[in-house]
């Protein structure tokens, strides 16, 4: 960009032409610099460190320490507001136009079938990555002291971003949609007391119908984007507060030396750039590639065998096979969503923050809890499948409810013994265990849901043999 | 904002009265709002035709074969005639997880494709995890003809005789 490019008002008359004029209203007078080319370089560098830190620590720009998940979600959802837009000014909201409105996208508009593409693969591709980033900001101990309240809100940005994905998927109206939103919307008709009343909430009438969609289509288009936007800028802001991302090194060690600053501009914001692009890159191509799968329009009286829920909720579902509805879908769920609100809450030895897995005796732990649910939640799944079900005979609410999950409780009770008692973890490695323990038994459920279960939801192997 | 001297006690008690008083209209603000929001998220019946279009009229009674299950799509049921001759309307619906369930003619059951749930003509569970058996809709016969009121699905948690409806 050389200044010939820019408009120069015309000094000497005094009244600047009026492309110019707007010009100037963009980019006003330099107050320090003196050539056009330094003046845009400083609105531009002060525009960036309003929105970012001056300085930042060198020892948290460490790539591996991050691994950028943060930032990665920030350019996903960049990627859906774009891609996302271009789509409500085709979409129809209405279950006899919907489905012909998006199966039409590929051939009646530039592009249409590559946009909608990387909004389905950047969905999926942000549900796994705010899983990870959760994961780290966990296992480096972003969650102490400053840090606290931000895990919450991050746990509010989650269930947000589930939102967000959940009420998209009944858009195209196909039988994939339908039957997930059905499926996923009869769930809270277990909730005890309300459960009616929030189902009937959710779909706007008894059944999955025109007011479901239009619904959906609210929350999806303008609530749950807003919501999600003032949440992240809460979120933001709670970072920069706390003196920006967690530092690598424990607590110690950080207080003997100076911590080392470096300016933002550029260290910080050229590995952001970077690692964004190759994001966008990565996106791209996979849309290129994969398209976004649409199955046959809806059918209200006509079930898929099977018919499954959408990937991050089938562990959910799997859960449902094992448990009676209140406990799959009201307890469990409602244990787990209290036990990762109060993880900053409890009272630790010590702030443990910074490196990964706490400790010698952290990453030991961690790896016996995370090969523990490896192994274990297969057998259990079998077992309970073909074997033998506990409780069985019993009424339902307590045979394949309070039955399996004490014996599940005390499993846990006595793995944090083994933990405290043969490993002398501490209360903070004990945590860690067992959130370990959990994040992968979930992992293991959803590949059970995605991959091993056939019509019926019968066990299979995904590549056909047996079953 | 200015207090007067010598008052303190009366104006921080009109003032601690004041802020509740803001206290309350907001609460009451609040209530409203999210009475508003509510009623706008109530489900509403959107049937067209109003109520006559609620009455699904099946059929003659001699059409129907006993121990047969006929389907009614419009209406979303099927209606069962059971060997003895009375008639149940089930709402296809699973009471699992609302998957469509389709009646196995060669199993004499319905089979839900979603969760392997199963039921028997009557609507009751033959194997779980559906939790109660299929719902019902009130059926009456006027001059041999059948008829299924589907404004409502009756729940039930097991079959009974008196819900079979006889000519």
């Amino acid at each position: 960009m050389s200044d010939a490019n820019a408009p120069t008002p015309n000094q000497e008359s005094g009244r600047p032409g009026f492309f110019a004029d707007v010009w100037r209203s963009i980019f006003p007078r330099p107050i320090v610099p003196h050539t056009e080319r330094e003046r845009r370089k400083t609105i531009l560098e002060v525009f960036v460190l309003h929105l970012r830190p001056v300085r930042v620590r060198r020892s948290t720009l460490r790539y591996t320490h991050t691994f950028g998940l943060g930032g990665s979600s920030l350019v996903l959802i960049g990627l859906m507001v774009v891609t996302g837009v271009l789509m409500i000014l085709v979409y129809e909201p209405t279950p006899d136009l919907a489905y012909q409105s998006v199966a039409g996208l590929e051939s009646s508009y530039l592009f249409g079938g590559l946009v909608r593409n990387i909004h389905h693969w950047s969905a999926n591709i942000l549900v796994a990555v705010v899983l990870a980033h959760m994961l780290r900001v966990f296992l480096t101990g972003g969650w102490h002291g400053p840090r606290r309240f931000n895990w919450v809100i991050g746990l509010a940005l989650l269930a947000l971003v589930l939102a967000a994905n959940f009420t998209g998927y009944l858009l195209p109206w196909d039988q994939l949609a339908y039957w997930a939103v059905t499926i996923c919307t009869s769930m809270l008709g277990y909730v005890p007391g309300i459960g009616g009343w929030l189902q009937g909430v959710a779909r706007g009438g008894p059944e999955i119908s025109r007011a479901t969609l239009v619904i959906f289509y609210a929350f999806h288009t303008t609530l749950i984007p807003v919501a999600l936007v003032l949440t992240m800028g809460f979120h933001f802001w709670r970072v920069r507060k706390a003196g920006g991302v967690v530092d690598p090194r424990p607590p110690a060690e950080i207080d003997d030396e100076a911590p080392e600053w470096v300016s933002t501009l550029p260290n910080l914001l050229m590995r952001e750039l970077a690692a964004g692009l190759a994001l966008i890159a990565f996106v791209l191509v996979l849309a290129l590639l994969v398209d976004a799968p649409l199955g046959a329009a809806a059918n209200p009286g006509m079930s898929p065998n099977p018919a499954k829920a959408p990937w991050y909720f089938l562990g959910f579902q799997e859960l449902q096979l094992h448990f009676h509805p209140l406990f799959a879908v009201v307890v469990i769920p409602a244990f787990a969503a209290l036990a990762l609100l109060l993880i900053p809450y409890l009272r630790y030895e010590s702030e443990s923050s910074g490196p990964w897995f706490l400790s010698d005796t952290g990453r030991r732990t961690a790896a016996i809890a995370g090969v523990t649910a490896l192994v274990l939640t297969p057998v259990l799944i079998v077992f309970d499948e073909l074997v033998l079900q506990p409780g069985a005979g019993l009424p339902s609410v307590v045979g394949r409810g309070l039955v399996p999950l004490a014996i599940l409780a005390a499993a846990v009770v006595g793995f944090r013994l083994l933990l405290v008692r043969r490993f002398g973890a501490s209360k903070a490695e004990v945590v860690q265990a067992l959130f370990i323990l959990f994040f992968v038994a979930l992992a293991v459920l959803i590949v059970t849901g995605v991959w091993f279960r056939g019509p019926g939801m019968a066990l299979v192997w995904p590549w056909g043999v047996g079953g | 904002m200015t207090r007067g001297r010598g008052e303190e006690g009366t104006a921080s008690s009109r003032r601690s009265f004041l802020g509740r008083l803001w206290l309350l209209l907001g609460g009451v603000a609040l209530i409203e709002a999210v009475w508003i929001v509510a009623d706008f998220l109530a489900p509403r019946r959107r049937r067209a035709g109003g109520d006559d279009a609620a009455v699904i009229v099946a059929g003659p009674v001699d059409r129907f074969e006993p121990g047969s299950v006929t389907a009614f799509p419009e209406g979303r049921f099927y209606l069962a005639r059971l060997d003895d001759g009375g008639f149940l309307a089930l709402n296809r619906e699973c009471t699992h997880l609302g998957c469509t369930v389709p009646w196995v003619n060669e199993e004499g059951r319905f089979v839900c494709p979603c969760h392997a749930s199963a039921f028997d003509i009557r609507g009751d569970v033959l194997s779980p995890p559906a939790p109660r058996p299929l719902d019902i809709f009130a059926v009456r016969i006027e001059n041999d003809i059948v008829k299924v009121d589907i404004s409502k699905a009756i729940r039930r948690q097991s079959f009974s005789v008196n819900q079979v409806v006889r000519s």
